[in-house]
């Protein structure tokens, strides 16, 4: 944890962007009600809030996407009044989106230059142009892609990198970062903190919106609170520590997750021998006991989700197998291993999880409708009997069972995923990502539940690039890099060197010498 | 009531194109002295019943992701088997006729499922070749119905209703129910929704798409066999343009071409908005090209009112 005399110095100057007194009201909701907010040159001014506090709706707000009902916006000492995001860029306040705007058919240039192509007479693209351009930004970006790559073939981190390029490409006075580590992993986050640095030394001023405290105490200047849809206050980020902020965001300490970990276990309930998809990992063994959390920790691209998926049915493995409960499985579908005992909380809750046009309810029983009918006809109040109970259980903010999952929260959108396996009663339950994007209140009450789960006798599969959640939750920890496990540690015997070691392959070359 | 209630409950609210359907009633009613009897509102759903079968499946088909362009064909091909087989056997004549539209259907949803083809283009290629085999069947002769019982059919009534249109309502209402309240309706919503969440629950994806496209393809023939006998007589033509009507009256009704979206209801509002124009037009005696005209701006601004009205609260507000 950094002591708060490493954090940054305010920096003392006069704001280039101040939003005074804003308030946006959507019908029967106000989302932000006379929020002040500001951001000076080279200053990197955090923004953090619980999930619904209205930090986003502030950024749409500055970015032109939404217009305020009150207050106004000053940039640079001028009054704004933003009619759209196109009008905002061209006055340099630039949003990089926390989902990821690119079109993966066309080339970095491309899209770093989307709707902004340099032109020749006649309407023509000036491809040479763009090609200059664009090196001109990629060499301030650093990372190792060409101008002429396709988007699509890019990793997540580096998608990321194009979604900045192209907000540097308006020359901005103002750049908001909205949640940009979320997909991001441990050794991938220096290059955007150096791209961050390097913006703040031109003097363009950051907002920077994350969940992770560490993130924000590196890197800002300034922290400004958001509650529910109010302005809590700002502090200078050296004279304040994580509890203050903690108590600013959610109006009392937390409660943080200090239950123990499951030390109850019983047979073996997955062993994974030798499991390999060609190409993609390789030779993979380990097992779940029941009542045990097993970590499985790694990069982006190690392959840790595609062991899960495959465990589940979802890929087809070269070779090895996978055993449930005593008995070879491999799985050949979704269908069998959620008729055997297998749960699969997927990594990407919005293209994987959740169907987010339905409501709260029928996402909940998705997954055992046949629990819920009787004669191939569902029984209305038994599916509310469903929702009630984990809805209850899991304390899921919603207004009604009626309210589509799309306009809930990251943590209660999580929440019912885990609610709709956990009615499927499985043994098994793996969990890709649990929390990622999620506010640090939803976060300690999913770890909470994770850790009852094992006791009450799930074998439960954690998958996580946070370090923090690994070594939390986990009794066992399996480290994979590059598609091998490349060690198994004991969760409470570990020390985070060894673990970065072994995510990144250094320790097999020390095991090699 | 409770009944009317306990219909439009679950995941229906008012829709606009009900808003619609009534104004369009009140609005005939005012104009022709024809328009508002037992006689003609039993008439506009007989007219009607034939695209509202058809688009009972479809919207299934349309909410599971897909699209069927081969309805009308199939249509066609059920009205020839239908009639020109009856010199055989009169039963042997409708089951082969309904037989063609669930083997069809099944081929369709079958292609589409195993090789990820889009369904547009699949269906595409059957309304050409299915109408191709009508052409190769019928020897592009049009055959006229010798059974009377087949050809009285079409137009009997119990008591004072039509049976065309108590067939109509009748699908309508179990189709309905089984898009509401069985777990294969709540799948086709999931997997139109999203596919890959969908396969994460262990949703069989590929079977739900074949069961709505054999759906389809059984209503399709049904469809044909109904109107055959209705006309007394089946022409190799038959059904042409017709799924370009469904499509009309099914996405009038609020179901999106995107999937996940869209119940029985809306299209059965659909239907009727467009029945009750043709018909109340044709009372007033406006000339046929002039209904056509007006029906495509009514569909195109009927969506856009739909896009105005549902956009910002659905997207923008979170909790």
């Amino acid at each position: 944890m950094n002591a708060p005399n490493q954090s940054r110095q305010p920096i003392d100057a006069a704001p280039i962007l101040e939003l005074k007194g804003i308030t946006k009201r959507f019908p029967g909701v106000v989302a932000l009600n006379n929020v002040d907010f500001d951001v000076r040159p080279g200053e990197v001014h955090a923004l953090l809030g619980e999930n619904g506090a209205g930090k986003s709706t502030l950024m749409k707000v500055l970015a032109g996407k939404h217009q305020a009902n009150e207050g106004k916006i000053t940039l640079g000492g001028e009054e704004m009044a933003f009619e759209n995001p196109k009008h905002a860029k061209r006055a340099g306040v630039v949003l990089i989106h926390q989902e990821q705007s690119l079109v993966p058919e066309m080339t970095v240039a491309e899209n770093i230059f989307l709707g902004s192509l340099p032109r020749k007479p006649f309407n023509r693209v000036d491809w040479r142009k763009l090609r200059e351009d664009t090196n001109k930004i990629l060499e301030t970006l650093k990372c190792g892609f060409q101008h002429d790559d396709l988007v699509g073939s890019l990793s997540i981190a580096k998608k990321q990198m194009v979604e900045i390029g192209r907000a540097l490409a308006f020359t901005p006075r103002v750049v908001v970062f909205d949640e940009p580590t979320a997909s991001l992993t441990d050794h991938e986050k220096p290059v955007l903190y150096d791209v961050i640095n390097s913006l703040c030394e031109q003097g363009v001023g950051i907002v920077y919106i994350s969940h992770r405290m560490d993130e924000i105490f590196h890197l800002s200047h300034r922290i400004s609170v958001l509650r529910d849809g109010e302005y809590t206050g700002t502090v200078n980020t050296a004279d304040t520590n994580e509890d203050e902020i903690t108590r600013m965001m959610i109006g009392r300490s937390l409660e943080l997750d200090h239950a123990s970990k499951p030390s109850d276990f019983g047979n073996n309930l997955l062993e994974v021998r030798n499991l390999s998809v060609k190409r993609v990992f390789e030779n993979v063994s380990f097992n779940v006991r029941k009542g045990e959390i097993v970590g499985m920790y790694g990069l982006v691209g190690a392959g840790r989700s595609e062991v899960a998926e495959t465990i589940f049915g979802l890929r087809t493995p070269s070779a090895g197998e996978v055993i449930l409960d005593g008995e070879v499985v491999n799985f050949r579908s979704a269908h069998d291993a959620v008729a055997s005992g297998v749960a699969l909380v997927p990594e990407d809750r919005k293209d994987q999880g959740l169907i987010l046009g339905m409501n709260c309810r029928d996402n909940m029983t998705l997954a055992s409708l046949s629990s819920v009918s009787s004669m191939g006809f569902m029984t209305s109040s038994k599916e509310r009997e469903v929702y009630d109970k984990y809805h209850q259980a899991m304390k899921i903010k919603t207004p009604s069972w009626r309210q589509k999952v799309g306009n809930l929260s990251g943590g209660n959108q999580q929440k019912i995923v885990i609610g709709k396996w956990l009615h499927t009663h499985p043994k098994l339950l793996i969990l890709d990502e649990p929390t990622r994007g999620i506010d640090v209140g939803s976060k300690s009450e999913i770890h909470t539940l994770v850790k009852d789960l094992a006791k009450s006798g799930y074998a439960v599969l954690v998958i996580s690039s946070e370090m923090p959640e690994v070594l939390g939750l986990s009794n066992r920890i399996i480290a994979m890099y590059d598609g091998r496990v490349t060690a198994e540690f004991d969760g409470d015997n570990v020390s985070e060197d060894e673990l970065v070691q072994a995510i990144t392959g250094m320790g097999r070359q020390a095991q090699a010498s | 009531m409770s009944f009317i209630k306990g219909f439009f409950r679950g995941r229906t609210s008012i829709q606009p194109i009900w808003v619609f359907v009534i104004a369009l009633f009140i609005f005939f009613s005012f104009m022709s002295e024809y328009f508002l009897s037992f006689g003609n509102i039993t008439n506009i759903l007989v007219q009607t019943s034939t695209i509202g079968l058809v688009a009972l499946g479809m919207t299934f088909v349309m909410i599971n992701g897909n699209i069927d362009l081969s309805v009308g064909a199939i249509l066609g091909l059920a009205a020839s088997l239908a009639v020109g087989l009856q010199e055989v056997s009169m039963t042997l004549a409708i089951l082969a006729a309904l037989g063609s539209g669930i083997l069809l259907g099944a081929l369709n949803g079958f292609v589409v499922w195993k090789t990820g083809v889009n369904a547009f283009i699949v269906t595409l290629g059957a309304m050409l070749g299915v109408r191709g085999l009508i052409f190769l069947y019928t020897d592009e002769q049009s055959f006229f119905a010798m059974n009377f019982a087949f050809a009285d059919f079409g137009t009997s009534t119990i008591g004072p209703f039509p049976v065309l249109a108590i067939i109509f309502l009748a699908c309508a209402l179990i189709m309905h129910l089984v898009l509401t309240r069985t777990g294969h309706g709540r799948n086709t919503f999931a997997v139109g929704g999203n596919p890959e969440a969908s396969i994460d629950a262990g949703i069989r994806l590929g079977r739900h798409m074949m069961i709505n496209f054999i759906i389809v393809g059984f209503f399709a023939a049904l469809a044909g066999v109904l109107l055959a006998s209705q006309m007394g007589a089946a022409t190799p033509n038959l059904g042409r343009d017709y799924e370009l009507w469904v499509i009309t009256a099914v996405v009038l009704g609020g179901t999106k071409l995107t999937g996940g979206y869209g119940s029985i209801v809306g299209t059965l509002g659909g239907v009727l908005a467009i029945g009750i124009l043709r018909n109340g037009m044709n009372l007033m005696q406006v000339p046929a090209f002039y209904v056509l005209v007006i029906l495509g701006a009514i569909l195109i601004s009927v969506l856009i009112i739909d896009k105005k009205l549902n956009a910002p609260s659905a997207k923008e507000v979170r909790i």
